[in-house]
């Protein structure tokens, strides 16, 4: 379903991602695990047509991004690191104008925002302003809203960051259930081993730049000789504490979450 | 064409619920009119040029346009901030579709607050003239609805352009400062563009508003009284609007199509 050769990214003299190559199946829920600054997000963002690779060749459900990137497009949803809702817009509204834009058609459409926003538990809220939601309640908009136009691949980046123990449970059941159901595969990044433990089929650990390891759970406890998942990482990444650089994006975020506090 | 739609409702949608923002924006374009209107006026009577009001309320309506259209295109830095760009950048629909649909909503809106601009001058004292001075001419608010949504085009493209380039609020300062009030100041909105030095002619011949402007007063008051009243002609504001509002929307496609995060 994702199929990922000798990709690589840099910026000006930096390395972002170096050379990595990897396979994910249909169906199959993949976890990319790494310290800060090891690459994810800079890998996700190639991977969802919003940064063009400097090398390596990317295929999503066949479509090479960069030459059939509508068709590509449709095939996955996104939920980002960072809110993307409309604030200024309802529940439904979002859904909607997410629904048009990914061709879903009207009947359809309906009906399948009606079962996301209820089964999110969304749908007493739908006419609420989305700046009047909870962290948590934006969370469950933004993967109901991936799942909308039934994509084939699901990219979920870091999308428990800030959540509580609750939500985030109730949040991977959902999309486990959905996994299932729909059998869409489903490509997720996390700090969290225990999520990536209990959902994940198969874990890759990337740590500057470059896979270090990749295989089931268990596959990588072996190879590293521990016994949990969290002590298999830091034997594959190392205990040194990883500080990235204040970058414009920090700064930007910072700043919105300020303003969504007013 | 779906996704054009959606994006301009969009628009539409965040500009009825904030009613008090309607409000507030139409402030200090009335500021102007009643302040410089009623201030100036005798100064302006005085030099044997008229009722100021009467000139002065085509430029106060071209600024609410200009404010609100180039703002309307800036408001994609809150988009970038607060996360909602992505959204349409992953969509799969070309994404000149999105920007062309943002546009138009923030040109719909900008020629909305225009009109609210001129009922505000109508109940200020403002009317609408014949080109020879006969009556008022109440034909002439059709004609001025056309330079108001040329104008809105223009800069609602602009600001697109702008929106999709600029990344931070520094940026934003600076382009406020440094081109949204120049444009004002020399677009003709406040003074006749008549008989000034040979330099800042050439300038306000650059300023895109100063087709606008001339072409709102000059189908608002016409010829009537004060040759200065039209700069230039109906035709050639026309022109020169439509083919910057083909360039800036071209420019503002091009842009965006090349956003990455």
């Amino acid at each position: 379903m994702i199929r990922v050769e000798n990709l690589t990214k840099t910026f000006g003299e930096f390395t972002a991602v170096k050379d990595i190559t990897f396979e994910v199946d249909s169906g199959e829920v993949f976890a990319f695990l790494g310290p800060n600054g090891a690459g994810k997000t800079t890998t996700i963002k190639m991977l969802t047509t919003l940064l063009r690779p400097t090398a390596g060749r990317i295929h999503l459900d066949g479509f090479d991004p960069w030459v059939k990137q509508r068709e590509a497009r449709q095939c996955f949803g996104i939920v980002f690191q960072d809110p993307s809702l409309d604030g200024e817009q309802t529940a439904y509204e979002n859904m909607e104008l997410h629904g048009i834009l990914y061709h879903v058609p009207h009947k359809v459409r309906v009906e399948r925002i009606e079962q996301l926003l209820k089964l999110f538990e969304l749908w007493e809220r739908r006419k609420d302003l989305v700046k009047t939601f909870s962290g948590g309640m934006k969370r469950r908009l933004e993967i109901a809203r991936g799942f909308l136009h039934t994509p084939k691949i699901l990219f979920l980046d870091e999308p428990t960051l800030g959540l509580d123990p609750q939500s985030r449970n109730q949040l991977w059941t959902h999309v486990k259930g959905l996994n299932e159901r729909e059998n869409t595969t489903v490509f997720l990044t996390t700090h969290y081993m225990d999520e990536a433990d209990r959902v994940a089929h198969r874990i890759a650990v990337m740590d500057h730049g470059a896979i270090v390891a990749i295989g089931t759970s268990a596959e990588l406890k072996a190879k590293t000789n521990t016994d949990s998942l969290e002590n298999a990482f830091l034997a594959l990444t190392g205990s040194s504490l990883r500080d990235e650089g204040a970058n414009s994006t920090d700064a930007m975020r910072r700043f919105a979450q300020m303003w969504q506090k007013r | 064409m779906g996704a054009i739609y959606i994006m301009w409702l969009r628009e539409l949608k965040r500009y009825f619920r904030s009613k008090a923002q309607i409000i507030v924006s139409l402030g200090q374009p009335t500021l102007y009119l009643l302040a410089l209107g009623f201030g100036f006026g005798p100064v302006f009577a005085k030099a044997g040029a008229g009722n100021y009001i009467q000139f002065i309320a085509p430029g106060v309506i071209g600024m609410t346009v200009l404010f609100s259209s180039i703002f309307s295109g800036m408001a994609m830095l809150w988009d970038r901030q607060f996360g909602f760009l992505k959204e349409t950048l992953v969509a799969p629909v070309p994404r000149i579709q999105i920007i062309f649909g943002r546009t138009l909503g923030g040109a719909t809106v900008a020629s909305l607050q225009g009109l609210l601009m001129l009922i505000v001058c109508l109940i200020a004292g403002f009317r609408p003239l014949h080109q020879n001075g006969a009556g008022h001419n109440w034909l002439a608010l059709p004609a001025a609805g056309i330079f108001i949504g040329m104008i809105a085009l223009v800069f609602a493209a602009l600001g697109s352009s702008i929106g999709s380039t600029i990344k931070d609020m520094q940026g934003f300062q600076m382009l406020m400062n440094f081109l949204v009030m120049p444009l004002f100041f020399l677009s003709g909105a406040l003074f006749p563009l008549k008989n000034l030095g040979r330099v800042l002619t050439w300038i306000t011949h650059l300023d895109p508003l100063a087709y606008g402007i001339d072409g709102l007063r000059g189908v608002l008051i016409g010829n009537w009284q004060f040759s200065f009243n039209w700069q230039f002609n109906f035709m050639l504001d026309l022109c020169i609007l439509a083919a910057l509002a083909a360039i800036f929307l071209g420019t503002s496609a091009w842009l965006f199509s090349r956003i990455e995060v």
